[in-house]
């Protein structure tokens, strides 16, 4: 690893500064939490989630989240009707700039298979059981299109702010294999 | 399936990791190349750790870097050969350069 680095560094294809500088970022600036901004705000604002619809990668930008790979994004909407749920069964396409670098499991043989081919198996595993009427949509990403689930805004939550909304938003509950958190009452 | 929240288990997956986005960033390295090449060497992985999905990383890069001629085998060769010598020279505790051999 440092033969390649010192090459790429050598030939000035890689600056060391540019590469403490991600690492930096993917350590400690970027995050799920970013991606809990996006949803609280598709939840409240209508305008908002209008405009995720028409153009997700731009009303994502608007809020200063923008892809390093020139990547499009996407947003799926779970209602009570459909559960959408993402995988990459390539590699490990994932939307970083919502959710920073996925979990170990994400990128793990059999989460990138079973995803696929039992879902509702992969889901109960996770805590989730939906109701037998509820679809199971399952997207695959790729290096071109990554997604970002919204996750049903829970009951019980009519006119909380966004800022309150975004800490019932889990990481999971964005990639699809989670809920939102449930209100404490 | 669940684990703590960290991105990289040690330095060198962050740094490989890094280099890559940066080669990326620095126009010389097509994402969806390289998302295949890391599908390619992850393809027949099983184990589910950090360490095993950045050893795959590493040799996507190094395939990818060979590959598009960026680097070549000589060079990576001799050169991580002078690395291990710099770290057998150099004393615990001490920053490893390739000076030190």
């Amino acid at each position: 690893m440092r033969a390649l680095e010192t090459i790429l560094v050598g030939k000035g294809l890689v600056d060391p500064a540019a590469v403490d500088l991600i690492i930096d970022t993917y350590e400690n600036k970027v995050g799920p939490r970013n991606g809990a901004q996006v949803v609280a705000r598709a939840w409240t604002e209508a305008d908002f989630a209008q405009a995720l619809r028409d153009d997700a990668t731009t009303a994502i930008e608007s809020m200063g989240f923008a892809g390093r790979q020139a990547e499009h994004m996407e947003v799926l909407w779970n209602t009570p009707d459909t559960h959408n749920m993402v995988v990459c069964t390539l590699c490990s396409c994932y939307p970083w700039a919502v959710l920073g670098l996925p979990p170990v499991w994400y990128k793990s043989a059999p989460y990138r298979s079973r995803a696929v081919s039992e879902p509702r198996k992969v889901l109960s595993e996770f805590g989730v059981t939906l109701p037998e009427s509820t679809k199971v949509k399952v997207w695959d990403s790729t290096a071109e299109v990554r997604y970002l689930v919204i996750p049903v805004r829970p009951e019980g939550t009519e006119g909380w702010s966004a800022e309150a909304l975004a800490d019932l938003v889990t990481r999971d509950s964005m990639i699809g294999t989670g809920l939102a958190k449930e209100p404490v009452t | 399936m669940r684990e703590p929240d960290r991105p990289f288990d040690a330095p060198w997956q962050a740094q490989v990791f890094a280099m890559t986005v940066a080669l990326n960033e620095a126009g010389q390295l097509d994402w969806s190349r390289w998302a295949e090449a890391l599908g390619t060497q992850l393809a027949d992985q099983s184990e589910v750790s950090n360490d095993a999905y950045y050893s795959a990383w590493l040799a996507a890069f190094e395939t990818v870097l060979l590959e598009d001629g960026i680097a070549d085998a000589g060079q990576v060769s001799d050169l991580t050969a002078q690395w291990h010598a710099a770290a057998r020279a150099t004393p615990h505790g001490q920053p490893i350069e390739l000076g030190n051999a």
